[in-house]
Parts: C-alpha cells; sequence; structure tokens
C-alpha cells in the first residue's frame, strides 16, 4: 500500500487544473509526485533536451524563456511548466531556470496523459490549439503602440491602383480622379511576378502622382496620349509589407518622397503616403470627434464613421484600460448623436417645444464598445401638445435613428429607440414612469425597463435627464421591493463556468464553442453592480464610478466590491482584445470568445472572473430578497 | 564549503565486522546489502530519508509510534515508493504526543506490532543510506526496538541534515562568531528548511517529517556540497 502525502495533496488541492480532479485521483497524484529542489540561477529544462515530467512550482519562483532568451513567462508557486514540450514532441521548448531557491514538483508524462484522457477539465487546461496564437496576437497588438513598431500594412486602407506602361495619361487621370487616389502604381505586364500567376499584372516599375501630372504633363504641355511609362518617375522605393512605420518615414524623409508602394512578395498591395502617417499619428479620439461635428450630411457621418474600428484598435493597443476606452468610444457615439441633432434641427426646423435627447444603456454607462446598438428616448416638454407636435418628433427621431444605423449603431432589438412613440414621454409622464416602475415592481416589466436605469442625456435640456437620475436615486434606496425585483432580474444571466468543465463536450450548434463575454459576462456584471448603486443612491451611471460609490458606503463585505471591479476590467479587457484582433484581422466584431483561444493562464483568469460575478449573483440572492433589509 | 572533520567510522570496514559478529538472519542481509561505497559522489547515492514518532524522547522507556521513508537521491524524491506504519508501542501514549503526532489511541490499538514491521522496514533501507534529522532519536529508538524484539541492536551509516546544518551554520558564523558566542541559528527542521525557502508543512507525521527531511538535505548538497563530494564526508 502507498503512503498518503498529505501536504502534497493538500498543496495540489488548491492550485489549477488540480483543484478540479476528484479526491482519489487527486491523492493518487500526490502519491506519485517527485520532488526536486534547485538553487536559484541553476537551470530546470535546457532548450531541445528530453522532457518527460510536467513542472509544478512548490516554492520559489521558475523563470521560462524564449529560444532567443527572451523572458517568455515568470512562475510563482503553483505555477506550471514544461506542458509544451510534453505535448510537441517532448523535447523542451522552453528552457527554464530557477529566479530563487525553488521546490519543483515532477508529475511524468504516462501519469499526465492518463490524467488528460480522463478528466476533461484537466485535459482543457492543457488545450494550446488556439492560445499561442491569440497569445501571440495580444503581445503584438501591445508592441504596436507607435510608430516604432507598427507596420506600415497596417496603414493601408484601400486597395491598390495600378495602371499599364501603355495606359493614357488621360485614362490614368480619369481613373485617379474616379478612385479618389493621389497616386497610381505602374506595372510592367512583360515583368511577371513568378509566384504568383493568377491576375498577375506583372511588376511595379513606377508611380504617378498628382505631382507629375501637374509638373511633366500640363506644365510641359505633353499629348493626353502621352504613355505611363513617359512620365512615371522610376526611382522607386518599394517597401515591404513587414517593414515598420518608421522605415516608411526615414524612406520619404531621406529621398524625399510622399508616395511609397507597399509589395508583399513584389506582388503591390498599396501606397502610402504622407498623409497616411500623418492620420495615423493623429487618430486619436479628440481629433475623430472635432471631425464627426465638420460633417455635413448622414452620407458624410457614415463614411467618417468607417474610422472608428481603427480608433478602437488604436486605443487597445496604446494600452487603454476598457474604462478609458468605453469612455472614449461613448463620447463618440454621443457626437455621432449631437451631430444628426443638429442636422435633423436643420432639416426639419427648430422644436415646437423643448425636449432632451437621452441616451441609455451601456452608452449611458460610458462602457459602449464597438459592437453595440443604439438604445435612446426623448424627454419632451409637458407643454407638448401630441395633435401638432408629434409629426416633428416623429421625424427627428427617425432621422436620428437611421442616421445611427447607418453609422454602425445598430437598431435595437427591444425597440427601445425615440422612433417608437412610446418612447417620446414628457417629464411628468417619465416621473410617472419610474415611479411606476419603482413603486409597483413587476419582475418582466423590469427586466424590459432595466436598461432605463441607465440614462443620460445628450442634446437638449439635458438637465431633465439629471432630476431624473435624482429622482431614480431617492426612490430606488428606499423601495425594498424594487430593490428584490432588480436583484432577482440582476440573477438571470449566469456566468458561463460550465464552459470550463466541459466546453470539450459540447460538439452541436454554432456557438456552442464560444461564450458570450458580454451577455454572460460584462452584462449581468454591470446589472449587479447597478443593484447595489441603485441600494445606496448613486446617481453615478458608470460602473466603475458605481462601485466607488457602493466602496464608500459600505455596503459590501470588505473587498468584494474591488473583487467585482476586477472581474468587470478583465472580462471588458478579453472582449475588447478579442474585438480589436477581430478588427486587426478583417473579421466582423463580436462578444463571442471560443476560450480555447485563450492561454491556460487567461482562461484561470477568465474562470476566476466568472467565479467572481457568480457568488456577486447569490450574495444579491440573500441580501435583497424582499422580506429582508438591505443590509 | 569545507567542514571541520568529525570523528569519521570506517563505514566499510564496520559492515564487514557486523557481517561477521551477527547471528540474525535478517541483520545479516541488512549489512550484506549495506550501500557500502564510501568513496562515491553525493550525486550517484541512493539515500532514504526515515523519521519516527515515538511515545516521548526516551529510547529507554518510550516506544516508536510510527515510522515515515521515502527514498530520493540528489536529483529526485520519489514519492511513490515512500511507506508509512503506524505501529503498537509497548508504553502507553502520552497525552501531549498525540497532540504532535495527530495519531490516536485508536489508531494505535488497531496498529501491529513493531516486530511485524522489522523486515519490510530493513528491507526498505538496505542498499540505501539512511538520512534523518537529528541522528541520536532514530539510531537509538531503532536500536532499542531491534534489542528488545530480536535481542541484537542494530548499527547503520546515516547523514544528519541537523549536523549538517550546525556545521553549517557554524561556518557561516566564523572565529568570531565563535569567540563572541553569537547566536548559531535554530537547528529544528521548520527553521533548517525555512533557510532554503522550503515550504512550511503544516501535518506533522512520520511521512512528511521524511519527506522535508529529504527536501532539506537536497537543499543543503546544492547549496553546500559539489556533486563529487565523497559519501564518506557527511555519512556518521
Amino acid at each position: 500500500m502507498q503512503a498518503e502525502q498529505v501536504e502534497i495533496a493538500q498543496f495540489l488541492a488548491q492550485h489549477p487544473p488540480f483543484d478540479d480532479l476528484p479526491n482519489k485521483a487527486l491523492n493518487e497524484l500526490a502519491q506519485q509526485v517527485e520532488v526536486t529542489y534547485f538553487r536559484a540561477q541553476t537551470e530546470i529544462l535546457h532548450f531541445g533536451k528530453d522532457i518527460a515530467d510536467l513542472y509544478v512550482v512548490r516554492s520559489g519562483s521558475v523563470e521560462m524563456y524564449r529560444r532567443n532568451g527572451e523572458l517568455y513567462n515568470r512562475l510563482s508557486v503553483g505555477g506550471i511548466f514544461g506542458q509544451m514540450g510534453l505535448l510537441m514532441n517532448r523535447k523542451v521548448r522552453f528552457p527554464a531556470t530557477a529566479l530563487e531557491d525553488s521546490l519543483v514538483y515532477c508529475i511524468n508524462v504516462e501519469l499526465f496523459n492518463r490524467y488528460c484522457d480522463e478528466f476533461d477539465a484537466f485535459a482543457d487546461y492543457f488545450e494550446t490549439d488556439g492560445n499561442v496564437r491569440l497569445h501571440q496576437a495580444i503581445v503584438e497588438q501591445a508592441d504596436s503602440n507607435d510608430l516604432t513598431t507598427a507596420k506600415v500594412k497596417s496603414l493601408i486602407h484601400r486597395d491598390v491602383v495600378t495602371v499599364n506602361t501603355t495606359s493614357t495619361i488621360q485614362d490614368i487621370a480619369k481613373l485617379m480622379t474616379e478612385e479618389a487616389v493621389s497616386s497610381v502604381l505602374v506595372t510592367d505586364i512583360n515583368k511577371p511576378i513568378n509566384d504568383d500567376p493568377e491576375e498577375d499584372d506583372g511588376q511595379v516599375v513606377g508611380i504617378i502622382t498628382d505631382r507629375d501630372l501637374r509638373s511633366k504633363v500640363v506644365a510641359q504641355g505633353l499629348a493626353f496620349d502621352t504613355q505611363a511609362q513617359d512620365i512615371m518617375s522610376t526611382n522607386l522605393v518599394l517597401l515591404d509589407a513587414n517593414s515598420y512605420v518608421f522605415e516608411a518615414v526615414l524612406a520619404m524623409l531621406r529621398d524625399n518622397l510622399h508616395h511609397l508602394p507597399v509589395v508583399q512578395k513584389r506582388r503591390p498591395i498599396g501606397v502610402i503616403s504622407l498623409s497616411d502617417i500623418l492620420r495615423y499619428e493623429s487618430q486619436s479620439s479628440l481629433l475623430l470627434v472635432r471631425g464627426i461635428l465638420a460633417q455635413q450630411s448622414i452620407e458624410d457621418l457614415a463614411h467618417y464613421a468607417r474610422q472608428l474600428p481603427n480608433v478602437f484598435v488604436r486605443m487597445v493597443n496604446e494600452d487603454a484600460n476598457s474604462h478609458m476606452i468605453g469612455t472614449a468610444m461613448a463620447v463618440i457615439g454621443r457626437t455621432f448623436k449631437q451631430r444628426l441633432l443638429g442636422l435633423a434641427e436643420d432639416k426639419f426646423g427648430p422644436a415646437p417645444v423643448p425636449y432632451c435627447f437621452i441616451a441609455l444603456g451601456s452608452m449611458a454607462r460610458d462602457e459602449q464598445l464597438i459592437v453595440t446598438d443604439q438604445d435612446n428616448a426623448l424627454i419632451l416638454d409637458d407643454s407638448y401638445d401630441d395633435e401638432k407636435h408629434n409629426e416633428y418628433f416623429q421625424n427627428i427621431s427617425d432621422f436620428v435613428c437611421d442616421g445611427l444605423a447607418q453609422c454602425g449603431y445598430t437598431y435595437c432589438d427591444g425597440e427601445i429607440m425615440a422612433s417608437f412613440k412610446k418612447w417620446r414621454k414628457t417629464r411628468s409622464e417619465w416621473f410617472d414612469q419610474f415611479a411606476g416602475w419603482m413603486a409597483q415592481p413587476k419582475p418582466q416589466a423590469l427586466l424590459n425597463s432595466s436598461i432605463f436605469f441607465d440614462l443620460d442625456g445628450v442634446w437638449g435640456k439635458t438637465k431633465w435627464a439629471d432630476e431624473l437620475k435624482i429622482f431614480i436615486a431617492k426612490q430606488s434606496k428606499i423601495n425594498r421591493l424594487f430593490l428584490a425585483n432588480m436583484a432577482s432580474n440582476a440573477r438571470n444571466r449566469t456566468p458561463p463556468l460550465g464552459f470550463f468543465k466541459g466546453f470539450v463536450m459540447e460538439h452541436n450548434g454554432q456557438h456552442k464553442h464560444s461564450m458570450n463575454l458580454k451577455r454572460r459576462g460584462t452584462a449581468p456584471l454591470s446589472d449587479v453592480i447597478r443593484v447595489h448603486a441603485l441600494a445606496v443612491g448613486s446617481r453615478k451611471q458608470n460602473s466603475f464610478e458605481r462601485l466607488e460609490d457602493i466602496i464608500e458606503a459600505n455596503l459590501l463585505p470588505e473587498g468584494k466590491a474591488q473583487d467585482l471591479r476586477d472581474a468587470l476590467e478583465y472580462i471588458a479587457m478579453m472582449r475588447i482584445r478579442h474585438q480589436a484582433w477581430q478588427i486587426e484581422k478583417g473579421e466582423e466584431p463580436d462578444n463571442n470568445l471560443d476560450p480555447r483561444q485563450l492561454s491556460p493562464f487567461e482562461q484561470r483568469n477568465l474562470k476566476e472572473a466568472f467565479a467572481i460575478l457568480e457568488k456577486a449573483q447569490s450574495y444579491l440572492k440573500f441580501s435583497y430578497s424582499a422580506n429582508s433589509g438591505v443590509k | 564549503m569545507v567542514f571541520k572533520k568529525s570523528a569519521v567510522i570506517d563505514w566499510s570496514t564496520r559492515y564487514e565486522q557486523l557481517i561477521n559478529s551477527t547471528e540474525n538472519k535478517v541483520l545479516k542481509n541488512f549489512y550484506s546489502s549495506a550501500f557500502n561505497q564510501p568513496l562515491a559522489a553525493i550525486k550517484d547515492v541512493p539515500f532514504v530519508a526515515m523519521d519516527f514518532e515515538t511515545t516521548g524522547l526516551n529510547s529507554k522507556n518510550d516506544d516508536i509510534v510510527s515510522v515515515g521513508l521515502v527514498p530520493f537521491n540528489f536529483q529526485r524524491i520519489y514519492c511513490k515508493h515512500s511507506r508509512h506504519w503506524v505501529v503498537q508501542p509497548r508504553r502507553n501514549l502520552h497525552e501531549e504526543s498525540i497532540v504532535i503526532h495527530g495519531i490516536t489511541h485508536s489508531e494505535v490499538d488497531d496498529a501491529p506490532d513493531f516486530n511485524r514491521i522489522i523486515e519490510p522496514l530493513l528491507q526498505a533501507l538496505s542498499g540505501k543510506v539512511v538520512v534523518v534529522h537529528y541522528a541520536a532519536i532514530e539510531r537509538q529508538f531503532l536500536n532499542n526496538a531491534l534489542l528488545l524484539r530480536l535481542k541484537e541492536g542494530i548499527e547503520f551509516a546515516l547523514v544528519d541534515t541537523m549536523d549538517i546544518e550546525r556545521k553549517a551554520l557554524e561556518a557561516r558564523q566564523g572565529l568570531l562568531g565563535k569567540l563572541f558566542n553569537t547566536n548559531l541559528g535554530s537547528l529544528r527542521l521548520t527553521h533548517c528548511r525555512e533557510r532554503y525557502s522550503l515550504p512550511a508543512y503544516k501535518n506533522h507525521n512520520a511521512l512528511t517529517d521524511a519527506l522535508a527531511t529529504a527536501e532539506l538535505l537536497q537543499a543543503q548538497l546544492s547549496h553546500h556540497y559539489k556533486l563529487e563530494t565523497p559519501i564518506s564526508e557527511l555519512w556518521e
């Protein structure tokens, strides 16, 4: 009979993925462990050597390196290493060195494989297919935050325009006007690109710019049928798609060039101009806001809105946190609404009675991201006369909601938009509406209206929105039944914790492999935080700011509000990075994350964040039951 | 690090003498298979960490309650070959030792007499150098336990991690420290382990303490000795 290793079993029971193992399996594992001690600065694993164990740091700390000597990861107590080597070809992939005096547990590869076979959660932890890719993507994103590390291909926003060496300059001028470009590349059909037999227009041999047409054609009175090859500039500096933006800047300065062709394996993919680089430098959200206000039509606004994904990605790359990004995107969203309302008033004339356009939900909370729908409503002056004024407000509401849709803010599924007559109410009607929701709460009615408890004035009499906020804050605090109903609704959307246990099993259905980070993560977290915020009478709308009020009011047990903040930040950033990554890959951004794309480390953190949500939801259950006090 | 040598027993010769002098078959086997290469480098030596829990500290009046064994070498500690026995002491359990070991009367009542584990114990030790923390306890208790039952005691080479630690601390203390009699530092197993950043263990049974001792020797060897140091410099 084998002896029971209590200390080892107790240690493993505290650390993933071992914490998910049944007791019997855990004890057996503890009995099989081999232990070894490494003095600080001694090598544990050497690159390329055979590896036959999974390693767990029991005490001390261990550093892992890339082959080129860069630090790959630093592990502390409970950290696991060696799995890459075990999963690849049983050769060490990341050499490891003890940073401090360290005691390390070794789990033999046969045992490791057996546990992977027998326990899904254990196997999932080591599932590495996608995670390296995503990890690299995030590292790459994090690095590309300035001219020195961004690549020129990130500046190319449109397809390349090319002409033949024999095209006439008049055709070229027409093409440039049609395509609205300031330069074209000239390709030579007689110089094929060997490895690109299809669509082969030949290699780039020259470039023609606006300036060439001016100085070489018009100024010298050349005939309009002059061929491209006669006027093109041939002292080309070709940039590889993978060269860095700063190299482009250097080339432009050195050779006094304003346009550089970008090629990928000799195939032209675009031209970057000095203005592209300047625009890259000024793509900050503030400039975008100024730009929005300068647009003169819905079409212009819609065109301008196409920059939004780039601004979003840029902010992510600049390491902004979720609060900053949410605020910036909300400011931008608000600006679009303001500009649209300005245009609406230009078109339909000034409003017959004062009004206030309010934003609801994530935009009111400053938690808007790139994938978002519009939630809005109107507060009308009490002198509003339905027969006389309805048409006007229907017109401007339709104008704004349609305009927002064209700018990428999709229509609200729940029909919570100013264009629906029921969401255009007078001030008194709104007070009655909120009073009714709070005094005689019905779960179903509240479920559909919780979005109204995040509201923000955007245009017009914005102080009316503030009055409503104050009213809500005062009333909610004293309405226990209302809070109990809100709390109960806040527990409807559960975190996808089951995912971490058995997502390998779920193969049917399209999104079965992915979890919706908004619906089952940030949104229910915001719901939970909203309930607490209403309970303490906070007038804040943003979840992070609400948490500050909640902490100040001492509502929650020590550390719980901070846990909620960390969980929200983690899941929100996961969602933000996921969307930035999709945008950069040219995909439509969504909220659906496949957890298999995450590293075990990220999976672990995400799981912890969801666990905080789960705990917070069950805390709501007993602290806001209809017949008990708040505290 | 070079330590002052303590009185060294020539275990090679001693084992030869013991093989010839013993009448007992089990002991003769044990001595014949003893690890008998004083010049072997420590990196090649098979060790076994051993810890006893006892009814008290006096080997004349007190008795062994449990035995933990963990085999290891410089590279690895092999938990899967570790052993743990609870045995019936001939003396009553003192109340205080019950608390320390977490072994209760009922557990002991069901346990076999030490007689039953003599053979498997000596077999597990054979061919390996025994490692303990504080040589006197394990050496005297095992000797007396066998004397009582086999009418013959036992001798074996062992490495004492407490002794290694004392020497290391003395070397650190230096001559001046000795002259001024500065505090050497605690030699208790837990405190020795702290110096090498080894984790604190909450459970104290014979098996965990044997594991703790094995880990301590690995740490001491990697801090104070060269891999090629002969085992004869360590055993006593």
